[in-house]
């Protein structure tokens, strides 16, 4: 949009054309309805402000009061212990189980097969009730030979407390679709790079972990920085096991002890937003630092070769539709 | 196929008198399709072997089973006097542990019509790679032969790149000089300038003669006639699976014997 471009747009040249005719300037598509709607959406954000700002059930003071509370900021790091074990686990079980559906053999294949149609086939609230329940229907844990005394026994409830039970159920249930991420991302890389590592005498275990599993990573990392954002969010499910040391349980009993659930929902879902955004930041290095080779930086090649032939990578970490995830749209919170 | 070998008067003494591989009635069949037929051929030390033939004639099987990234159904492969997968077992061969096939195959490279050179590492990298894995040589001293190797394929400028910035010529560079990285006493070639635009083909087959004419032993998959005629101390031709016509490249070539032999040159000369 320069001024260049403006005066040819009312002084058309006559079709025809003479032969002394200067070169055609070119005038650029505007969208002016653009403009109006951005300006429309900012009036109507303004006006959204300034109302919240004077409404009263929004108790803004105690948002102020509550944001830095020491209560708030200790279930936010229970929270985010719970999602990076809880992910943690889930990737090398996915891993594990992502190997076992490729595997020749059948046995194998279905114990995987079956474990994915159980923990995507219930939904995850149920099955952290459940877990919470493992103490009744499983009182002691026994190691020994099954019909004999066993050789250790331990009760449930001294072997697993509550926030490990919330773990177990977010984890097992999560790598079922990480297996299916997985699975994606090996598929995706070419056979012959299998057959390159093996012919030049690499073991199945090297190739995989130098050649095969790197490259995945490509496919792999991005529907898994959806996963984690999905399981932060998750992990306010957890009262069902119960455990009610993370941040939304906080935050509603503390909603309880001054009779007004709002500002604390506010207060949450602020601790829930800044995660998520320092969660995207570490997703958006390690995507840059598997993405070596396939849009290698500019500085490695020292500028000998042009780099518009490097695809940026895409850093759209919120997408819903993504096809890797197949997962409870919007769940049961 | 039993007097292949053109060149029996020439066999060296010695422990050179080990052929580098040795197919005595190599079949292979994929289901009910049966892709190899009583292979028997025969490879000498310092040897350049060009094998030909058209599409589907089992060419590529053949190469795949001499490092033993196929089983063979019957008949033996060594390479140096040693069963390549298997295990000798008097009438019978057994098949090895995946962990002691992947030692033999240290000594056969393999080099792939379409490269196949690994996307995350560099050119240096991707030369590195296998020495330090497998063989567990140490970090610098892999470096330092990975640099003299690219120099040898004329990629010293190139060793930082990565294969997407590198031409098609460039990288079936990188891909030999990766092979060469194992030092391996056999080197197969499947097709390996078929992938390529042809004004880039020049460079990929300097490096194979220069290769050629350091004593390496050297199995080629082509279609480039001219390459074998200068070449090549060996063609083989193969049709159906099964070994048409051996000889000299320049008499085979000028002359052949038998029909499909004949046929097939046509097309392709
Ligand atoms: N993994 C496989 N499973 C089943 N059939 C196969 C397999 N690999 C190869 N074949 C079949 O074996 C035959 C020989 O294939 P091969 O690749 O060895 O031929 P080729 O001589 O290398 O041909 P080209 O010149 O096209 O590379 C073909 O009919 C092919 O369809
Ligand atoms: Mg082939």
């Amino acid at each position: 949009m320069t001024d260049t471009t403006r005066p040819a747009a009312g002084t058309t040249p006559p079709p025809g054309g003479s032969p002394e005719r200067s070169p055609a300037k070119v005038v650029k598509l505007r969208h002016p309805w653009r403009t109006v709607f951005a300006v429309v959406l900012l009036v109507l954000l303004a006006l959204f402000v300034i109302d919240a700002a004077q409404r009263t059930a929004y108790d803004w003071p105690a948002v102020g009061k509550y944001i830095f509370d020491r209560r708030i900021s200790e279930a936010a790091v229970f929270t985010l212990l719970l999602t990076v074990i809880s992910m943690v686990i889930a990737i090398i079980l996915g891993v594990v189980l992502a190997v076992m559906r490729q595997s020749q053999n059948p046995v194998v294949k279905s114990v995987a097969w079956v474990y994915l149609w159980i923990f995507r086939g219930t939904p995850v609230y149920v099955q952290l009730v459940f877990w919470g329940l493992i103490a009744i229907i499983y009182q002691s844990i026994d190691l020994g030979v099954p019909f004999m005394e066993p050789w250790v026994s331990i009760p449930t409830t001294a072997a697993l407390n509550a926030f490990w039970i919330a773990v177990i159920g977010l984890s097992l249930n999560e790598a079922a679709y990480m297996a299916e991420i997985v699975r994606a991302g090996l598929l995706s890389v070419d056979h012959g790079q299998h057959e390159a590592a093996t012919a030049l005498g690499m073991s199945w275990s090297k190739t995989m972990r130098r050649v095969v599993l790197p490259q995945a990573m490509r496919v792999i990392i991005p529907p898994t920085g959806n996963e984690v954002i999905s399981m932060l969010k998750t992990t306010s499910l957890v009262s069902a096991v119960p455990f009610t040391l993370e941040l939304y349980a906080r935050s509603r009993d503390i909603s309880v002890e001054i009779f007004n659930p709002i500002p604390l929902l506010i207060v949450a879902s602020l601790w829930y937003l800044a995660v998520t955004s320092v969660l995207m930041v570490g997703q958006y290095f390690l995507e840059k630092r598997y993405a070596r080779g396939i849009g290698a930086r500019p500085d490695t090649v020292a500028g000998t070769v042009p780099t518009a032939a490097v695809p940026a990578v895409d850093v759209d970490l919120d997408t819903e539709a993504d096809p890797g995830s197949m997962r409870h749209g919007g769940d049961a919170r | 196929m039993s007097d292949q070998m053109t060149s029996a008067e020439q066999a060296p003494t010695g422990a050179d008198a080990t052929p580098m591989v040795l197919a005595e009635s190599v079949s292979k069949s994929f289901g009910s399709n049966e892709v190899l037929k009583d292979i028997s051929l025969e490879v000498r030390r310092g040897e350049v072997l060009c094998l030909v033939g058209p599409s589907g004639s089992g060419k590529s099987t053949f190469l795949r089973c001499i490092n033993h990234l196929e089983r063979v159904s019957s008949g033996r492969l060594s390479v140096d006097g040693q069963l390549v997968g298997y295990r000798d077992g008097g009438d019978k061969i057994y098949e090895m542990h995946p962990k002691d096939a992947a030692k033999q195959r240290r000594d056969i490279g393999m080099v792939f019509q379409r490269f196949n050179l690994f996307p995350h590492m560099t050119a240096l990298g991707n030369v590195m790679e296998a020495p330090m894995q497998v063989k567990g040589v140490s970090k610098a001293q892999a470096k330092a032969r990975a640099h003299e190797l690219l120099a040898r394929v004329g990629l010293a400028e190139r060793a930082d790149y990565y294969p997407a910035h590198l031409s098609g010529g460039q990288q079936q560079r990188v891909a030999i000089a990766r092979a060469l990285a194992m030092d391996p006493k056999l080197m197969l070639f499947d097709e390996p300038t078929s992938a390529l635009d042809p004004e880039l083909v020049g460079e990929v087959l300097d490096v194979m003669k220069n290769l050629a004419a350091s004593g390496m032993t050297m199995i080629v998959v082509t279609h480039e006639m001219g390459f074998a005629r200068e070449v090549a101390d060996t063609l083989v031709f193969m049709d159906g699976g099964v070994v048409v016509e051996t000889g000299d490249p320049r008499e085979v070539l000028a002359n052949p014997q038998r029909e499909r032999t004949k046929a097939f040159l046509s097309k392709v000369l």
